[in-house]
């Protein structure tokens, strides 16, 4: 107390003013959200919340420089959606954002499954979720699918054991590592409600929305250009449509799914060129055209469900 | 007698803060940091007990202290040293050691001499706590 005392005098009298946008240009979040943005598509909750604590990470070093308090916040997440919106993408990410943030020191990912963590007899399962934590320290700690960790049905299951280990450590070292929990929606839903422990020392429960047609259309358009492809002119909207038809079946896993159409077309353009001319050029190599996608099988059911046919 | 064996031995004992910084020197230069305890310190015993495995794939000093408060926390009243070691092709070897934990008393050794042929003196240290058998000796 009587340290927050001494400080006080220099606050309450010749406020030094603060240049913040000097700060923040100085910091390099500016490139990291720029980044986030150009490379990641949609993702809106979670870029703004990604804003909100590079933002509160920036306000509290200037804290620390004046004196203030300033207690370093929790940052342990989960994130949850549905297949293929970007969880393990953005966790991937979390490390580096986090490291260029100077939230964590070494800027590792560590991630791990149930496998790494749970032993399979008593008594392995401590030093091995140990042995993961301590190589995750200074990083992020990534655990996938982490509703795997409790099995209900099995009252002696050695997961509970792991989980308790992970809170002790979430609890106890929060400024050696931070910990991101990720799952399908409903799944996580169930895995907190039965560890409320774990919930309640979650600070960012983020959750990942759905893609739009418009925001595939976009993935996919970044996924080629990473790959060195392109979309010829008719291509694009007959991929759109493509991609409309493929959300309204079941199983549809968003850019997971795009990915994997993207890979089909590849296949299919392949056949194409060598069945065709043996001059090729690199326009035609680097080129996706409407048979490619057209020769979907969603594209062909259209016509047998009109006319009746089984397929 | 105080114990002085490796790096810093005669230096006032590093504080945990101080020890975090040799760490984390250690880990930069990419060596694999491991524990070792021991009640036996002879000078000449150079095979402390392994706490846990090497940590070859820490990265960051938190993992090491960890390691370090629980072989504390397992051995109050043991030896325990750190050693860095280096894998780097033709060096192979430890590249830093240093005591961070020692028993609240330590007796300390005597010097033993004796008599072979022609005699001749042959002389020994001996630990005084090795007279007690292994686990009770501190």
């Amino acid at each position: 107390m009587s340290a927050l005392r001494d400080h006080m005098p220099g606050i309450d009298g010749g406020t030094p003013s603060l240049d913040l946008g000097a700060a923040f240009r100085d910091s390099h979040v500016a490139e990291v959200l720029d980044e986030l943005d150009r490379e990641l598509v949609g993702l809106v909750p979670v870029k703004s919340r990604i804003r909100d604590i590079a933002s509160l990470l920036l306000v509290d070093r200037l804290r620390r420089d004046l004196g203030l308090n300033a207690g370093a916040p929790s940052l342990h997440m989960s994130f949850t959606g549905n297949p293929g919106t970007g969880k393990t993408t953005v966790a991937l990410r979390m490390a580096q954002i986090l490291h260029r943030l100077g939230y964590v020191r070494k800027g590792q990912l560590t991630a791990v499954t149930r496998d790494d963590l749970v032993g399979q007899y008593i008594g392995h399962t401590a030093p091995k979720t140990r042995e993961v934590l301590k190589r995750a320290m200074g990083g992020v700690l990534f655990i996938d699918e982490a509703y795997y960790l409790y099995r209900p049905e099995n009252e002696r299951d050695y997961g509970q054991e792991s989980i308790e280990i992970l809170l002790q450590v979430m609890e106890n070292q929060r400024e050696d590592l931070v910990v991101i929990l990720a799952g399908y929606k409903d799944r996580m839903d169930t895995f907190f409600r039965s560890n409320p422990g774990l919930s309640s020392r979650i600070a960012h429960h983020i959750e990942f929305p759905d893609y739009s047609a418009d925001e595939l259309l976009a993935i996919s358009r970044l996924m080629l250009e990473r790959l060195q492809y392109r979309f010829s002119p008719a291509a694009e909207p007959l991929f759109r449509e493509y991609l409309e038809r493929r959300m309204a079946r079941p199983h549809f896993a968003n850019a997971r799914s795009v990915r994997n159409a993207l890979d089909r077309a590849r296949l299919r353009q392949a056949s194409r060129l060598l069945g065709g001319s043996d001059a090729v050029s690199r326009e035609d190599l680097m080129t996706l055209d409407v048979d490619d996608i057209k020769a979907s099988r969603l594209f062909r059911e259209a016509a047998p469900r009109l006319t009746g046919e089984k397929q | 007698m105080r114990l002085t064996q490796g790096t810093f031995s005669f230096l006032p004992d590093l504080t945990d803060e101080q020890i975090r910084a040799q760490v984390e020197y250690c880990l930069a230069k990419g060596w694999a940091v491991a524990i070792e305890y021991t009640d036996d310190p002879h000078p000449r015993n150079a095979y402390w007990e392994m706490f846990g495995l090497p940590m070859f794939d820490v990265r960051d000093a938190a993992g090491v202290m960890t390691e370090l408060r629980a072989c504390r926390n397992t051995f109050p009243e043991h030896y325990i040293k750190v050693n860095a070691f280096d894998s780097t092709h033709g060096r192979e070897s430890l590249r830093l050691s240093f005591i961070v934990g020692r028993p609240s008393r330590e007796p300390g050794f005597r010097l033993e001499r004796q008599e072979s042929a022609g005699r001749r003196i042959r002389y020994t240290t001996h630990s005084y706590a090795v007279d007690r058998p292994e686990g009770e000796r501190y």
